[in-house]
Order: structure tokens, then sequence, then C-alpha cells
């Protein structure tokens, strides 16, 4: 028996020496832990159980069948964060640089059925130099096979892409359709298409960082959510990001208890929304002081900052909070905003997570730019998502709601449960003077006339009790009570049950 | 696992009232001519003695503190000083509309002011501060020292006239005698200025003293006075009742001050003995007298290192740092001085002064000590004083929520300690330093605290040039290192157990999952590796740090911003801020970074790059939050050192940012109209 357990054992140390100590040894050099060690920090300590250790490629053709590792470039199987179910692959790049066989894309699909199977999230840690070209069409089969299974477990169970390497050419499209793409500073690239053939079809010179790396990704395409400054601390931090996901869609947002008290009064939050109504102020100090223990997650802080999006929690409970960023284009609605809140909502809604929206929205942003940009339809995208979605909604109106950004803005008419305002909320067409400037527009020359009209449009309008009169606003709540409020709303909301009519399903304005 | 309910401190906060003071009060109402936490502490005395207050109050000022605390309010203009609380005639109104029968002024602003007095006068409203005569005396620099002279009081030796020539020099320097400094009449900034200990200095720098004065001033005469040599800045406060009782309450030492602005005072002086005290006393007392003083009053001298000491001048106000020379005597000076103005005789003489304990008043500034003390305004987004007791004091005109106003003196809150003696009022000092919680704008508590740390300031060596001596190429992040990283080390393996261990009680875990509370811990600390072994929970730790024990115990729960814990008994406070996976320490004015790992995880975070900080030299940052008014340059223009580039509004002030060297424009990151976040990048050079 003895040697046949030191086979077994031979067999696990090659699969655990990957591309050899050399190839270690490189990965290292370029700042990057390997696939295993990756997961030694992702998951708890002796969580892991490997899937297909010994799975190898079967090409035959340009010299293959003499070059096999066992494992084929990917590390798959489950693990736990803080004790809870996770189903994780981790591309390794010291075997073939990671690269997509047949075998490594069906050991990615055995965690991803078990995955979506048994309701528990999968994640992805991907550094991989692209298709196993030796392969060919095996290697395109490969990764449709994944990108058919991100497809199907979309809205079922989260899935998570952490880019870790090189993920160029089709492989950006499974992170694609995951939930959220995080990626390493310096160390990661995304891109369709890389410099090289970049410069041959189109004359630009660009690197791979200018064209697809975290900082691109984070702060001008918004295709990544979150960029961290090396492997070990986006490992922690996806840690921290999964404690507050639900394990599927089937199971409510996980709860921790917590210490701060539901009741907790924010006696400053009076004072955050300046006099001045041009003044911008921090929502996120909205948000800060009103979650649980001011921990907050926020996603792509670093795009379409005039819209914020990130979870945190409240009475314990997951939250996704969206909200409106005056320091930033006056927190308009534009474009990137609009996608960025649409698709956050979208996920929430799909994972049973209540939404919480503070708006201080002054309009969508004119412009040329943006309507040949189809504003038109990217706005409708989170007009659609707040419209459909059944989760409970709580929304804040801080200061000012205009116009159609109102309506979008989970407003009351789009099916929101309970819709507060702070007492200096402005709900209104527009602001006072604009409004003047139409409805007596034969006035305009007279500057005192505007000036009274304006000062009566405003005393009629720029406060909450016109919307709360209508009943489009269930109540005018004083600022430093707004955790209580929307903590009581949410334990009120808890029971919630409101299903869509059926259908295959909706057709959002893509 | 829920506390009950503790609501955050909310703006309006009553002090701990003192008893209320039986008696008829000896006015109905006043009014308080001034803001911030000078109005405010007026005002809490007054509470105390059941006088009614008015607060006045500029357009910024609409929401501040001292018009919370007061009974009525009155709106006397716009934000800037001159438009409001400079303004005589609108508070004499304010006054009038009010029915407040006196005026306290505070400090600054109409303090010392003879026409705001006169004009009370005439409205038959009582001024609580001395007469006009004596304003106006102790206002005249010449006026007062020739007064002081006639009083008897030692003022700094010198020959005001201007000199004819080097002999006649020398002459006055041996009468003065040495070491004198040779001054330019028209002087300033340290030009024409010679010191000299020796005839043949005195020759010399008299000659080159009178050139350098020509060339720079175009006025070539000089004089001549005593050198102070080590001085120090200690003065005495006084309080006289008008019917010629006059009493000194002791002295207070000033002499940590940047740019002629007090940062520290504590009173005693570590450095007079009773002799001197006595005769410095006395010397005040004489003075007032000889002006007739009523009301409180300081008598500022400068002392040098044989103990000799001069006058200075005479302040006829509350000083700012009068709070403690209430703490040594157990005085309330306002209280005094609101008996005096009714007319009240001083209930107390010399003899029955108190002089218990020690005190030390830091002042927190709303600036940033690491960027050359450049005055931060903007929302407190949060703070939290150190509880008050009979060892702290904090007298604040801000609350959380509240506005650091750019029209006024940017100051937080005077923070004061008292202990029995120098050392425990240090010790004290520091561990309030580290409970003040400021976020929002930058604060001049790391400064506050490297100075309490300062060997020489904690020997009481000090001069009024500590603060240029000792911080000469400006005040950066080298002069804190962290106290004690070991404990640091243990107070976040702490904090990481907590979690941990919450995280480890999760609903929905896997059944029969490992466990993840783990004994060994490494804290990245600055990302320097600290082995830890924990063991423990709740609130009490058993900590091992390269060999060294501890017990660390601490009710801290997560959200806490302040870590309340024993080490070993004794008290310590840390601030801990979330920064992505791990902490940012706060501790006796520096900071470390710390996240907490397990040693495979620490084994694998040795192996990640340390990336170089991003050269932002080549990049125009934005040196405040602010609104990009215009832009003076394009892409592709080359540029000249000096040359104007940008402007940035914030709080309506424009601040014209230039170049620092030469070079070329490559990209504008930033258009006008664009919000900038502080160190936001406005512009790149090639």
């Amino acid at each position: 028996m003895q040697h046949i357990l030191d086979e077994l054992e031979r067999r696990r140390a090659a699969a655990r020496a990957g591309g050899g100590a050399r190839r270690v040894e490189a990965q290292h050099g370029k700042g990057k832990l390997t696939a295993r060690e990756r997961l030694d920090v992702l998951l708890d300590a002796g969580s892991f159980e490997e899937y297909d250790m010994f799975v190898e490629h079967r090409s035959t053709d340009f010299g293959m069948e003499n070059q096999k590792i066992p494992g084929d470039g990917v590390v798959t199987g489950q693990g736990t964060i803080n004790g809870r179910l996770v189903y994780v692959f981790s591309q390794d790049f010291t075997v073939f640089g990671g690269a997509l066989s047949g075998a490594h894309a069906a050991k990615i699909c055995k965690v991803m059925d078990a995955a979506l199977k048994v309701g528990a999230p999968l994640i992805g840690l991907n550094d991989s130099g692209g298709a196993r070209i030796q392969e060919g069409v095996d290697s395109l089969a490969g990764y449709a096979d994944v990108f058919q299974r991100n497809v199907m477990s979309s809205g079922v169970i989260p899935q998570i892409s952490m880019i870790m390497g090189p993920c160029a050419g089709g492989a950006v499209y499974s992170p694609a359709m995951t939930d959220f793409i995080f990626m390493v500073k310096d160390s990661s690239y995304m891109f369709v298409t890389g410099p090289d053939v970049v410069k041959t079809v189109t004359h630009e010179t660009v690197t791979q960082e200018e064209l697809g790396g975290a900082l691109t990704h984070t702060q001008k395409s918004g295709v990544a959510d979150a960029a961290f400054e090396n492997d070990v601390e986006a490992l922690l931090q996806l840690r921290r990001f999964m404690d507050f996901l639900p394990a599927s869609n089937r199971t409510a947002p996980p709860m921790r208890a917590t210490p701060d008290p539901e009741d907790r009064d924010d006696a400053s939050l009076d004072t955050l929304v300046p006099d001045n109504p041009n003044k911008p102020y921090d929502i996120k100090e909205l948000i800060l002081k009103v979650a649980d223990e001011g921990d907050f997650f926020e996603l792509a802080p670093d795009w379409a900052g005039n819209m914020v999006v990130g979870f945190g929690r409240m009475g314990g409970r997951t939250v996704g909070f969206v909200a409106n960023q005056p320091m930033v284009l006056a927190g308009c609605l534009d474009i990137d905003s609009s996608r960025k809140g649409a698709r956050f909502v979208r996920f929430c809604d799909a994972f049973n997570i209540p939404i919480v929206t503070f708006v201080d929205v002054p309009g969508f942003l004119p412009g040329t730019a943006q309507e040949y940009g189809g504003i038109i339809k990217h706005g409708a995208k989170l007009l659609y998502a707040y419209a459909e979605a059944t989760v409970p909604k709580v929304t804040v109106i801080t200061r000012k709601a205009y116009g159609g950004a109102y309506d979008v803005m989970s407003s009351k008419h789009l099916r929101g449960d309970l819709n507060y305002a702070w007492p200096g909320a402005e709900i209104a067409v527009m602001g006072a003077k604009g409004a003047v400037e139409i409805i007596f527009r034969s006035d305009i020359g007279d500057p005192a006339k505007i000036a009274a009209r304006t000062e009566e449009y405003r005393e009629k309008f720029a406060n909450p009790f016109v919307a709360a009169g209508r009943g489009f606003i269930d109540d005018v709540i004083r600022p430093a009570t707004t955790r209580r409020r929307i903590c009581r709303a949410l334990a009120t909301l808890a029971g919630k049950k409101l299903e869509n009519p059926w259908r295959k399903h909706g057709n959002i304005p893509l | 696992m829920k506390k009950k309910a503790t609501a955050r401190p909310t703006p309006a906060k009553k002090p701990a009232a003192a008893p209320a003071v039986a008696g008829k009060p000896p006015f109905s109402k006043i009014l308080i001519a001034n803001r911030g936490e000078i109005a405010c502490r007026v005002m809490r005395t007054c509470r105390r003695l059941g006088i009614k207050t008015v607060a006045v109050y500029s357009d910024a000022d609409a929401d501040a503190l001292h018009v919370r605390e007061a009974d009525e309010k009155v709106w006397i203009g716009k934000a800037a000083s001159a438009e409001s609380y400079l303004l005589v005639d609108r508070i004499v109104e304010a006054c009038r509309k009010t029915g407040a029968e006196a005026v306290h002024p505070g400090y600054g602003f109409l303090s010392e002011k003879r026409e705001f007095q006169e004009a009370l006068a005439k409205a038959g409203i009582v001024f609580i501060g001395p007469d006009a005569h004596a304003i106006h005396a102790m206002g005249d620099k010449i006026e007062s020292k020739k007064l002081a002279l006639k009083a008897g009081v030692s003022t700094v030796p010198g020959h005001l006239e201007a000199i004819p020539g080097p002999e006649e020099a020398v002459k006055i320097a041996r009468k003065i005698g040495y070491p004198v400094m040779i001054k330019a009449s028209a002087g300033g900034g340290g030009k024409g200025m010679r010191i000299a200990f020796v005839d043949g200095e005195c020759r010399e720098g008299f000659v080159s003293a009178s050139n350098e004065a020509r060339a720079s001033f175009a006025d070539d005469r000089v004089f001549i006075e005593k050198y102070v040599e080590e001085p120090r800045h200690i003065e005495i406060q006084l309080i006289a009742d008008g019917h010629g009782n006059c009493v000194y309450l002791w002295e207070r030492e000033c002499s940590i001050q940047r740019r002629h602005q007090k940062v520290i005072e504590e009173a005693p002086s570590p450095f007079l003995d009773a002799r001197t005290r006595k005769a410095m006393g006395e010397q005040a007392v004489a003075l007032a007298k000889a002006v007739k003083y009523k009301s409180a009053g300081t008598v500022e001298f400068i002392v040098d290192k044989n103990r000799k000491f001069y006058f200075l001048e005479m302040n006829t106000r509350l000083q700012v740092e009068h709070p403690v020379t209430e703490l040594i005597t157990g005085l309330d000076l306002v209280e005094q001085m609101i008996r005096v103005a009714a007319g009240a005789k001083l209930p107390f003489a010399q003899k029955d002064v108190k002089l218990e304990g020690w005190a030390i008043e830091a002042r927190v500034y709303a600036e940033d000590p690491f960027r050359n003390f450049l005055p931060s305004t903007g929302r407190l987004v949060k703070y939290r004083e150190p509880a008050p007791g009979p060892d702290v004091r904090v007298d604040t005109g801000v609350y959380e929520g509240g506005e650091i106003s750019m029209f006024y003196d940017p100051m937080i809150a005077k923070l004061c300690t008292y202990g029995k003696d120098r050392d425990s009022a240090i010790e004290r000092m520091r561990r309030a330093l580290d409970e003040f919680h400021v976020r929002g704008v930058s604060h001049n508590v790391p400064f506050l605290a490297a100075l309490m740390a300062h060997p020489r300031f904690v020997a009481g060596r000090l001069t009024t040039n500590f603060i240029a001596e000792e911080f000469k190429g400006g005040f950066g992040a080298a002069h804190l290192p962290p106290r004690d990283p070991a404990v640091l080390a243990g107070i976040a393996a702490v904090l990481d157990r907590v979690q941990t261990q919450r995280a480890a009680q999760t609903p929905g875990r896997l059944a029969g999952h490992v466990g993840i509370v783990d004994d060994r811990r490494v804290v990245m600390l600055n990302r320097e590796p600290v082995a830890v072994a924990i063991a423990g929970g709740g609130s009490d730790f058993l900590i091992e740090v390269g060999g060294r024990k501890m017990e660390i115990e601490t009710d801290w729960s997560p959200g806490d911003p302040l870590v309340r814990a024993k080490v070993d008994v004794m008290p310590i406070v840390v601030q801990a801020d979330p920064a992505g996976a791990g902490w940012l320490l706060s501790h006796a004015g520096g900071r470390a970074e710390a996240l907490v790992l397990s040693p495979r995880q620490a084994e694998l975070y040795a192996l990640m790059p340390v990336k170089a900080a991003p050269d932002t030299s080549k990049f125009l940052l934005s040196p405040m939050p602010g609104l990009l008014a215009s832009v003076a340059v394009s892409e592709g223009q080359d540029v000249k050192a000096g040359e104007a580039l940008a402007v940035v509004e914030a709080m309506k002030m424009e601040n014209v940012l230039r170049a620092t060297r030469d070079g070329t424009v490559k990209t504008l990151h930033a258009k006008p109209g664009d919000s900038l976040r502080v160190d936001q990048k406005i512009l790149e050079f090639a």
C-alpha cells in the first residue's frame, strides 16, 4: 500500500510544482504570485479541495504530445471564505503561459457546473496568455463552453473575476459576462486586440498598460470595478467583498451581527447639505455615516464619479447603495453614470439585495456628446433597472430631484417602497430659475419681475411638501434620523413579495 | 451584541455645569461681541451665573456653535470681519435691540478698540473690560513703555535715538551692558540687525548694520538695545477691581511660538523661581495701578537666561490662553471680569490666590503641518473631543458637521490638561491628543504631539526660538517615529482578532469547515513584518511580540474610530481608520499602516513588489479642494518658473498656482469649471 501512497504523493507534487522552479521565479519576478499561492491567500487556510489535479491536455500537434504538465495550466476546486463555500479556478501562468486548452476549459466548466448546481459563488483568477494556439478550434470551443456557462449562471450565482495577469482577445469575454471584474495594478491588463494589432490597423502607438491596464479600465472604460495594489491586497479585498454577497439567488444576503445600533442618530447630517444650492457636498459622507460601522465597499470609485454605488450593511444585512454624487458634474445623470447605476441595480435585484438610493440629481447632462452617444438609451437602462426591480427599494431625496431624473432615481412611481425626503429637498420639473424663464418668457427683459417670479416658484416648489402632499413622498424626515428610518423601512420590507408578469425575458434597452 | 442606542454627541453640548451661583446675577443679559470658542466660553460662565446671553453673528456663522448656545442671536453683517464683527455701530445696535446691559468683547476683534468702549459708554452699556484710558495708554507701544518706566517696571534697556557713529555706539553699548542688538530703525525681516558681545563687534556691527539699512531701506539710522539671550515669553495675569485692589494670578509661559503665534502655553512657568515670580507679579500690579486698571489684563515680559525680565507690552483683555491660569488658581476669570464690571470688589486678596498643580494648553488648529501649516478650511466631517474631566478641558466653537470658515482664525479648539506636576500634565496631554478625532480638515495634532514628545520640551528648556531651532527644515513625518511599534502591532492584531472572531460566526458556513481564527499573525506595520502571537477574545487579549508579552484589554468593537485600551494596565488610545484590507493607525502624532496577515499570507506578501510613489513633480496638483476657475496655459506651451498656470477657487478665494520650474505643458488633466479634490492632477509637464 505504501508504494501506492508514495506514487499518489509523487503525482501530487508534480502537479503542485506547476511550470517548475524557473517559471515560478519568473512569475514572482513580475510581482505576481502563482495560481496556488493566490488560493492560499484567498481561501480559508486548509479549506481548498482541488479537482482535476491530474488532468492533462490531449493535443498531439506541434510536439505538444511531449509537453504535458498535470493540471494543464489551471487550478480548480472549492474552498471557503470565512467559512462560506465558493468555487474557484485559478489560471497558472507558469504552465503554458496559462493558455486555454480544451482540457483546461473543461476543468473550468466542471467547477462552473458545480457552482451552479449547488448554488455557490464562482471566482475566477485570470492569468492567461490566451488560447492554446496549438489546439486550434478546440481552444475556441473551450472558450465558448465557458461563455455559455457564464450566461447560464448569470443572475443565479455571483460570478467574480479577478484579473491578475494578461487577459486578451476572446478570453476577455468570460470576465465581461461575470458580475464584477477586479484588477491588480501594474500587472494585469485586458483588451480585445493588443498593441501590435492596434498599431497595424489604426497606426496608434499604445502600451499594454495604456490600452488595457487596471487604471484604464477603472478610470476610462469602466470595464473593471476596482483596482488593487498587488496580488495579496487584491485577494484580501476580495475576501472582504465576498462577505457582502449571498451564495445564490435562492438565498438571502448574509447577516452579520453588528454592535452599531439601528437607531443611531447622527446630528452632523443635519448640516450636510450646504445652504447654497449650488455648493457641492460629498454624498459618501452620508453613506459612511448611515451604513453599519461606516463599512462601505465602493465599486468603480474612479469611473462615472457622479454616481456612487457599492455595498454596505444596514442592521447587519447587505444593502446596495446607489447615490448621485454632487461633487462630480453636480451629480447629474449621463451615459456612464446611468450604465454604472443600472448594472448595479440589476445585480442587487437578481440577488435579493435591497437597494437604498440617495437622490440629489439636477437632471440629465446636456450636450452633443451625450446625445450622439445615445444617452436616451443609456439613461433608459437605469430607468428600466429600477422599474423592474422587485427587491425592497428605499429612497431618500437629500436635495434636488429635478425633471425626468427624479422619476428615474427609484421614485415612488417606479414602485419605490418607501420614499423619504429631507426637509430641504426640492422635487420639481427643474430649478426655479429655469422654470420661470420658460413660464414667464415674456418677462425675461425685466429682472425685477423675473426675480419675484423665481422667488414665487421657489416658495411653491423648492420644498418636499408638494410631492409629499401627493403621496409621492411617504415622509419628510430629519437628516439626523436617516439611519434609523432606513433600518426600520428595511425591517418592514423584509417580507416584501412582488413578482413581475411571466415572460421569456424583458427587453432592456441595451 | 447590540448595545443600547448611543446617540452621537449633539452639537449643543452642555459642559458639566459648575453649581449655579446663588444670589442676584451681576447683570441680567450680556451680549458677547465675538465668535468661536471664546464666545462659547463666556456664555458658559454667564449661564452658571444666571445671566442671559446674546450672540452676534455674520453670514458665515449662522449655524455656528456660539449662535446655538446663546439665548438670543442677532445678525450683524457679512462674513468678512470688517463687515460684521468689527462694526461698532451694529453691535451697539444689537445691544439696544436685545436690551443687553453689558458686552463681553472676548479677545481680538473690538476687545482693545477704545472707540468701542466709548460708543458703549455713550449708549449706557457696560463694557466688560478696562476703561478707555487704560486701553489707550497700553495700546501705544512708546506710551506704554514710558508708563512702565515711570511705574518702576523693568524694560529692555536701550537707546531709542538714532546713533551718530561707531564710537558713540560703543559708549551706549557699554552703558546698556553687553550683549546688545544693533537694529535699523526702518528694519524688518532680520535686515540691518547685528548682535555684539564686545566693543569690536559693536563697532563693526554699527557700520555694517547702517550700510545694510541704507541699502535695504534707504534709511541708515540705527539704534541699540539690550540683546536678550535665550529669550522666553512669560506673562503675568492680573485682575483689578477699580477700587484699588489688584492681584496677580501668577504667570504663563508662552515661549513655544511659531512665527509669533503661540502654540503651547503653560502655567506655571518651568523656569521661574518664587523670587522672580513675585518680582514680576509686583511690577505688573504696579503698572496696572499706574493706569488705574480695572478688569483682567496681562503684562507680557521677555525673560533672559539669567531670569532677568523686561516689559514687552500689556494686553488689556482676556487672553486666549487664560484657561491655564484658571486651572492652577481655580478661579473663573470671566466671572471675575463680569463682577468687577458690575462694580463689585474682588472677593480675594493676593495671599488667597492658589497655585496648585500644572496646566498646559495646546492650540488645535485647522492647518496642515505637513504642508507648511497651510490653513485648511471646510467641513468637520468627524469631530470628537477628548472627554472633559478634572484633568482635561476643551474650549471650542465648533462641532461635528460644522464648518471651519476661511474668514476667521482657523482654530478648532484649545485643549488643556492638568496634572499635579508638569510631567503628568504633559503625559495627559499626549493621551488627550491621541483621543482628539478630527476628520475632514487637516489639523496640527501631529505637530502638537511631536512637541509634547520632544525631549527639550519635556526638559522645559524653552525659548521663543524653540520651534525655529528644533524644526529647522519644516515639520515632517520624520519627526514622528512610532512611539512603540510592538504595541501598535499588538493593537492591530487585536482589531483583526475581534473581526475574525465575528466572521467565524457568519451564518451559512459550510458544515465542518475548518476554523479561521488563528493565534499566529503577522502584522505588516508600514510594510515591515512583525510576528505576533495572540490569544483570548472578548475584551482581554494576551499578546506576544518578539518575546515581549503583554496583556491588552479593550472594549473596542468594529466601527469605533478610537481604540481605547490598556496595555499591561497602562492606558493607551489609538485611532484606527479602515484603509483597504487593513488599518491606518494614528498614535502619538504618527501614522502607521497596519495589515494583519496569516504567516502564510505574510510569506507571500514578502514577494510583493515595493512600488515607487508616483512622481508627482511632473504634475501640477491641486493644493486644496476647490473649483478650477481658469487655466492660463495650453498643451505644448513652454512655461517659466513663477509663471501662473491655473487659478483654483476655494471658498471664494482665488489661489494662483505657479510653475515651480521651467518646463513644457504636456497634458491638461482638468478643465475650467471642474471640481478638484486635494492632490488632483490639473496638468502634466513633459
